[in-house]
């Protein structure tokens, strides 16, 4: 178990970056339960959250699970909260758009963390058009401070007006680190137990039918509370330019605009109509700065509000305070040097990874491999280039299927769906059986490396421990496949490459659901880092004939190292060989995927018979 | 209104980068300036290219620094020290650490590491200060200190006490390998200050 942290422990100001903040103001708000799957940038929250004491913190195998953990927590009376990142939202949306009809016992309140310019994700969608579509209240944080201050509030409100509450931050917000000043514990009105509550809980058509008037009926009290939100305020200054703004493009604004009158919205859903008109009927030019969709300047222009907004403020990527002021200016901003052509530097496979043996061994059957999202994502990029599909957590297996579907027998052995056991776990399963119900022939290759490697290294299901570093029941994978009907699972060492490509040319050939796992830690995880056994390899450079074979592989630890046309002579290569490889031992891990891979035996154990 | 100070840090993801940041921010706070440290988590870190903006004043704003605007600019790595060019200005004071990290396009062979870094710094008239952190760390007995070797460079150009510098590194770093940190700490100051006829500017004052 992880040590706890009480409150005295916690005073006065502190460096903290938005989502440690969030940890601090559901500890200050007294959440007792808190659930949610990793996703960047949201998985500091809960991260942090665990290590206050009196807070039950997890990570759900997805995101629907964790919202629906959340909302069982608060029809058990308590404050709860669930975190996911934006895309996350969509996997959660189901129980969303319902527990808005429902609305809680304890506060509930859900952060979504949007990640505008795609840092780490797969797309850029705007949630705040998720609080529309549901209906229920948004708060929009621009910092750190704000964002502790607002998830209080967000429980007090969410218990007031009973609906669950969106909080959204952006990456910038989730993890710009500023001064955040811890404040006093609040002790929540309701105290955990039963209640029946039927008619609000239940439901069927007959209830909803009720709890829809009642959502419409908050929907008008939350508009005229917004009307009065302190947090939704106006900064007067110049009045011939004026905004209409929230979240970080608040603080854009400010840099770039200091003199100017701001409207800054602290909550985004519903907006306080009256205010706006206020605010714009006093502004000579209004504009409305917003990342992404426009989706305040939308609805005060359906208010009847004249404004200007992404006909200059562009609608894809982040902002900054340049781009705010170039758009609205036309003044070109101070850059003296341009950027100059260097070598890109792209994320990697580390050096030991168990991704990139399977990967390549993948890459020889030349077979389009319906990916997924991990850290082995990574190996659609260059020289494995093995990956030709990646679209959502868990779509590895139904689109491998889909297009087996499509294109009949003639597919067999052609395709191969490649998914993480964390992703497994998170959605991966009902594609599985999907596989095997409708008589597909699907391979499908999980990877077991022990835990949620891209999201920073959190246990899962399959991992044996939990967020709190208990240790719980392991999900046996290759039992479970076995379970659902699949009759061929092998397990294998993604390191021997041999091997894995002897098993997976004889799987994908095989005219009915197969599964192979492949079992080896990932070599970030801190029993791996701590090994003594590691045997490092080391190239034999007179051995080396520059075939570049090992390159192949992509391993940061392979060094290629270029020969000038005397060079190669001088060091008693043939004339034309044009470099060698080299392995630079303070980034070999020892996994020793490359040594079969020499077909002139250069490489070998360091320090072993063979050097 | 009075200036923000805009420090960029910038290297390989695991060279401590984050932490190095973290430990100006609180020198800064500690100093009595409001400080805004924006960084990125997640596809970053493996191996990638790695940023951190610190910004700090009376009151900061936005988290981000913009074009042209960067005081001092610390790279952890040599090339690095290239990728954010569009920051600087004719005055960024740009510590680089000479060690180099090949990127996987190097490694593989598909594109060379530039041989002239350093002078293309300077022949855009930067004020350039080199430092071979990772043999400095070594030196001290402990290579992962580079970081701290490279938070002593750029302590240089801050006008703040050196004692507010160690009394953070005494906080952040566990008591077993403090003693190395302070070290490195001081031998990054020692190896700059040396340079400081050199330097034009002097301090940066916010
Ligand atoms: C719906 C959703 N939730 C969360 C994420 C963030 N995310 C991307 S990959 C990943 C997990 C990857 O773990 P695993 O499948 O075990 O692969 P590994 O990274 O360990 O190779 C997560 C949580 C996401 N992209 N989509």
């Amino acid at each position: 178990m992880k040590k706890k942290r009480s409150h005295p422990d916690i005073k006065g100001s502190l460096l903290l970056s938005g989502n440690e903040a969030l940890a601090l103001g559901a500890f200050e708000a007294g959440v007792k339960v808190a659930s949610a799957y990793p996703g960047t940038p949201s998985t500091e929250i809960l991260e942090t959250l665990c290590s206050y004491e009196g807070v039950y913190a997890e990570w759900a195998p997805n995101e629907k699970v964790a919202l629906e953990v959340a909302l069982g927590a608060s029809f058990g009376g308590v404050r709860a909260l669930a975190t996911m990142k934006h895309v996350g939202l969509n996997v959660a949306a189901d129980p969303l758009f319902t527990a808005a009809y429902t609305g809680v016992r304890g506060g509930l309140v859900i952060v979504t963390a949007d990640d505008p310019e795609m840092h780490s994700s797969q797309n850029e969608q705007d949630n705040r058009n998720y609080a529309y579509a549901a209906k229920v209240p948004m708060l929009e944080p621009a910092d750190a401070s704000e964002a502790k201050e607002f998830l209080k509030i967000g429980y007090r409100i969410s218990e007031e007006f009973d609906t669950p509450l969106l909080l959204r931050t952006t990456t910038r917000v989730a993890h710009v680190k500023g001064m955040v000043t811890a404040g006093a514990k609040e002790v929540p009105a309701t105290v955990p137990g039963i209640e029946k509550m039927p008619e609000k809980f239940v439901m069927l058509p007959s209830n909803a039918r009720k709890r829809r008037v009642e959502l419409e009926k908050r929907m008008m009290k939350l508009r005229e509370f917004a009307e009065a939100f302190p947090e939704n305020r106006i900064e007067w200054g110049d009045k011939k330019r004026g905004f209409i703004t929230s979240g970080i493009s608040y603080l854009y604004v400010k840099e770039a605009f200091p003199e100017a009158s701001v409207l800054k919205l602290g909550m985004v859903h519903p907006l306080p109509e009256r205010m706006i008109k206020g605010f714009a009927s006093e502004i000579d030019e209004l504009y409305v700065v917003e990342e992404l969709d426009p989706f305040i300047e939308m609805h005060i222009k359906a208010m009847g509000v004249d404004c200007r907004g992404k006909d200059v403020i562009p609608a894809i990527g982040e902002l900054n305070a340049e781009i705010v002021r170039r758009s609205i200016t036309g003044k070109k901003g101070g850059q003296v040097f341009e950027p100059v052509q260097i070598p890109m530097r792209p994320p990697n496979l580390c050096p030991g990874c168990p991704h990139r043996g399977i990967f390549y061994a993948i890459s020889k059957l030349g077979a389009f491999v319906a990916g997924d999202i991990g850290c082995y994502t990574l190996a659609a990029l260059k020289p494995l280039s093995a990956m030709d599909s990646c679209v959502c957590m868990g779509a590895s297996i139904g689109t491998a299927f889909g297009m087996e579907k499509a294109i009949g027998k003639e597919s067999l052995g052609k395709i191969v769906a490649v998914i993480g056991d964390s992703t497994f776990m998170h959605s991966g399963i009902t594609g599985m059986v999907e596989v095997v119900y409708n008589r597909g022939f699907t391979t499908v290759v999980i990877l077991d490396n022990r835990t949620t490697g891209m999201t920073g290294h959190q246990p899962n299901p399959a991992t044996g421990s939990t967020l709190s570093g208990e240790i719980s029941a392991t999900v046996d994978i290759e039992a479970l496949c076995r379970a659902i009907g699949v009759k061929h699972v092998r397990t294998v060492n993604p390191h021997n490459i041999e091997e894995t490509e002897k098993v997976l040319k004889e799987e994908i050939e095989r005219p009915e659901p197969s599964v192979i796992i492949t079992k080896a830690p990932c070599v970030l995880l801190p029993e791996m880092k701590k090994r003594k056994d590691k045997r490092l390899y080391t190239i034999i450079a007179s051995k080396c004939t520059g075939c570049k074979s090992c390159l192949k592989l992509g391993c940061p630890a392979i060094e290629w190292v270029p020969l000038a046309a005397e060079e190669a002579k001088k060091l008693g290569y043939k004339e034309k060989q044009k470099g060698y490889s080299r392995i630079n031992p303070v980034l070999c891990d020892g996994c020793g995927q490359c040594a079969p891979l020499c077909r002139f035996k250069a490489i070998v154990i360091s320090g072993g018979d063979n050097e | 209104m009075s200036k923000t100070g805009n420090i960029l840090l910038c290297g390989v993801g695991g060279q401590g980068i984050l932490l190095a940041s973290e430990i100006a921010s609180s020198v800064l706070i500690k100093a009595g300036f409001d400080v805004k440290k924006s960084e990125v988590h997640g596809m970053a870190q493996r191996g990638g290219s790695v940023v951190a903006h610190l910004r700090y004043g009376k009151k900061v704003y936005s988290p981000l620094i913009e074009f042209g605007s960067a005081d001092i600019a610390v790279s952890f790595e040599l090339l690095e020290s290239l990728r954010y060019l569009p920051y600087y200005r004719k005055e960024t004071k740009v510590v680089v650490n000479t060690q180099k990290i090949l990127p996987a396009p190097v490694s593989t062979g598909v594109d060379t590491y530039p041989a002239d870094v350093l002078e293309q710094l300077k022949s855009r008239g930067l004020e350039v200060f080199p430092i071979d952190a990772f043999n400095i760390a070594k030196s001290v007995g402990e290579t992962r200190a580079v970081n701290m070797v490279l938070v002593g460079a750029m302590s240089v150009f801050l006008s703040v006490d050196e004692k507010i510098f160690l009394e953070v590194v005494d906080e952040r770093v566990p008591e077993k390998v403090r003693q190395v940190n302070r070290q490195a700490f001081l031998k990054g100051r020692e190896i700059i200050e040396a340079m400081r006829p050199a330097i034009k500017g002097g301090k940066v004052q916010p």
